[in-house]
């Protein structure tokens, strides 16, 4: 779905933040920001929710723990037992190398692989950028816009307010 | 400019603004390579070559083609992949621990000393997987369930540990260092100018944006990233120790050995960083970026270690003689006395001696001085991976089989050619990848100027406007309309 956005060019992150507050203030939607980093306390001005992934990462390495446990006990314990050195067949203390190896193992790549996929970040041929200095020095500020454009003009007015230096707007496909 | 405290140390020097920060990483992955590029490269490739057959005779005609003998059955191979696996520890303790203890100088160099403990722990691979043989075969060591039946690898093995841990190692550093390369892809894409550029950076930027959830994300996922790779640094050179401190061989049954291989790991990682750092820093010209505050940081850090490691050697000595075992107590003054003493002078003249000179501030600062200083750190910390596995090995228990060990042309072949791999793969990671880590060096940008952060939160009500004052000549309200996807 193609939709409009104005897009207010801010070049300083604490400008920025104060003027998200105040757009906010005014009632006004944002759609997105797009900073070159992270700017922190971005998440709380916009109301950006903690992200879960610690919980995900959590889960995923219990899984990796279990079955390295299992994995290792079902194969030396009951598949193919066998006294090696002396030890006992379940030699837990032996286990806990391969057993940690594999929790970080599986909260690694199920982390990240969470992560790509719920940021919709995969290769692909051609990305659509809101305004390419936004990976270079920009901040920018995304609000979309209704059928007519009629609320671009204040939105101007209210972006330039609160320190935009540019306000510009743009055609993209909403995701 | 001017940085925020008197007592520290700007990071970033040359009053760089956030654009300057990308022309200047940017530029050199834009620009054409330079003469000292191709030339770096060439010799690189050469000693590629050099690998390349060395590896051929070695799985053509078999191992014999090195120089190991019935009782010293591990020599170069283990020598130089415990050496390669060291060096790679640096770059995670740099973007892991580092991260953890906010340590904010680590940003100008995490990226290459990220990308070193992926090229390192790749020639560090191929160490063990060429002793096998039959590399072919190197399957073996996955629990798979064998042909013949249901036979299954053998978990009380350090040698199974290893592969564990360094297989989780090597894909954990390498999902660390490529989402940390993503945001820092798309600021290439978006200055691209070629199609094959274009087309290649998109591929690689994964399609990133940079929307403030997107950040959000990105740093929760760092932060996990970091906290976990961190006890993953130690487990894996610690479990590399235990290839050894679980023998019962004189000179390897060591209780401090993991503790004091980690301190190795990282004395001679930092000094690999070192190394390659005063080069990159000088062939890039990012003295702005990689300043002698970092070089004096990364300087103390080694010699912290190299102390350490100092200390474990004479501990052992102590151990050996405290522990009233006489053969513990052979194998040490063997090594001091016999026919390797050059190996064990070596070792304690690099590693113990020379690190203490970073004491003096004039070397700490000196870049010809710090540059030498870290070559002979990995030097000897070469020898010292010689000492403890050649010396323990060339006489234990039975004297009937003691011998000597020297190396053949293959086996100093495939180990001069690990380093031509190893500068390969650098030197086209400087050529194709941002060196520096464009991003945090500019969320750090604004922590070194004095006019710092202002905004401190909406406490649940809205901020009174400032007036801002527009700048004239930037269009005010006449709105720029792109093309859809320009």
């Amino acid at each position: 779905m193609t939709k409009r956005f104005a897009l207010g060019v801010f070049e300083d992150e604490d400008v920025l933040l104060h003027a998200i507050d105040n757009v906010r203030g005014a009632g006004v939607k944002i759609y997105d920001v797009f900073s070159p980093y992270p700017v922190h306390g971005i998440d709380d001005a916009l109301g950006i929710e903690r992200s879960r992934l610690p919980i995900a990462a959590f889960f995923y390495g219990m899984c990796g723990l279990a079955f390295s446990l299992w994995l290792q006990i079902y194969t030396l314990g009951f598949d193919w037992p066998m006294i090696i050195g002396g030890k006992p067949q379940i030699a837990l203390p032996a286990f806990i190398p391969v057993a940690f190896e594999l929790t970080v193992f599986f909260t690694c790549h199920g982390m990240v692989i969470t992560f790509y996929t719920i940021t919709g970040l995969y290769p692909r041929f051609k990305t659509p950028v809101m305004d390419v200095r936004s990976t270079d020095d920009k901040f920018v500020m995304a609000i979309e816009l209704d059928e007519n454009n009629s609320s671009l003009p204040k939105l101007t007015q209210l972006l330039r307010e609160n320190g935009a230096s540019e306000v510009n707007q743009k055609e993209m496909t909403k995701k | 400019m001017q940085h925020v405290s008197a007592i520290r140390e700007p990071l970033i020097t040359g009053g760089k603004t956030l654009h300057d920060v990308t022309q200047d990483i940017c530029y050199q992955v834009e620009a054409k390579p330079n003469i000292r590029w191709i030339g770096a490269m060439s010799v690189a490739l050469f000693f590629l070559g050099v690998f390349f057959y060395s590896v051929y005779r070695t799985l053509w005609y078999g191992i014999g083609e090195w120089g190991l003998n019935k009782t010293v059955g591990w020599a170069w191979d283990i020598t130089n992949f415990v050496w390669w696996v060291g060096i790679g520890h640096a770059g995670t303790l740099i973007s892991a621990v580092l991260l953890l203890f906010r340590q904010k100088w680590r940003s100008s160099i995490n990226r290459a000393a990220e990308a070193m403990t992926i090229f390192a722990v790749i020639c560090a691979a191929m160490f063990p997987v060429l002793h096998m043989g039959r590399p072919w075969l190197a399957f073996y060591v996955f629990p798979l369930q064998n042909t013949l039946g249901s036979l299954w690898v053998n978990f009380n093995s350090p040698l199974l540990w290893d592969v564990f841990a360094i297989s989780t190692y090597f894909t954990v550093s390498l999902v660390f260092w490529y989402t940390g390369l993503v945001p820092d892809f798309a600021t290439i894409r978006d200055r691209a100018k070629g199609p094959i550029a274009k087309f290649s950076y998109s591929m690689l930027s994964f399609g990133w944006t940079g929307s403030a959830k997107a950040w959000s994300r990105y740093e929760t996922v760092s932060l996990i990233l970091a906290g976990v790779s961190t006890p993953l640094v130690l487990s894996v050179h610690t479990i590399v120790s235990m290839d050894f401190a679980t023998s019962v061989v004189p000179g390897w049954h060591t209780t401090i050995f993991p503790p004091y291989f980690v301190a190795g790991a990282i004395f001679s990682g930092f000094a690999m960083v070192l190394t390659l750092m005063l080069i990159t820093r000088v062939v890039f010209k990012l003295e702005d970026y990689i300043t002698l505050e970092h070089i004096a940081l990364m300087n103390k850090i080694m010699m912290v270690t190299g102390s350490i490691v100092g200390v474990a050697y004479i501990t052992e000595f102590f151990i050996a003689w405290y522990s009233q075992v006489e053969f513990e107590q052979y194998a040490f003054i063997n090594r001091a006395t016999g026919p390797y003493w050059w190996a064990y002078a070596a070792m304690m003249t690099c590693n113990v001696i020379t690190p203490q000179l970073v004491w003096f501030r004039r070397v700490r600062y000196s870049i010809v001085l710090t540059f030498i200083l870290s070559i002979i750190v990995n030097i000897g910390m070469w020898f010292e991976r010689f000492v403890i596995i050649v010396t323990s090995l060339h006489r234990d228990y039975l004297p009937s089989s003691w011998a000597m060990f020297s190396p053949s042309i293959i086996d100093i072949g495939v180990f001069v050619g690990t380093l031509g791999l190893f500068f390969t793969l650098f030197l086209l990671f400087a050529k194709f990848f941002p060196v520096i880590n464009m991003v945090e060096i500019k969320s750090i940008l604004k922590y070194t100027v004095d006019n710092g952060p202002t905004y401190t939160g909406n406490h649940g009500h809205s901020v009174p406007a400032t007036t801002y004052s527009v700048t004239p000549g930037v269009p005010a309200s006449a709105p720029v309309t792109y093309d859809k996807h320009d």
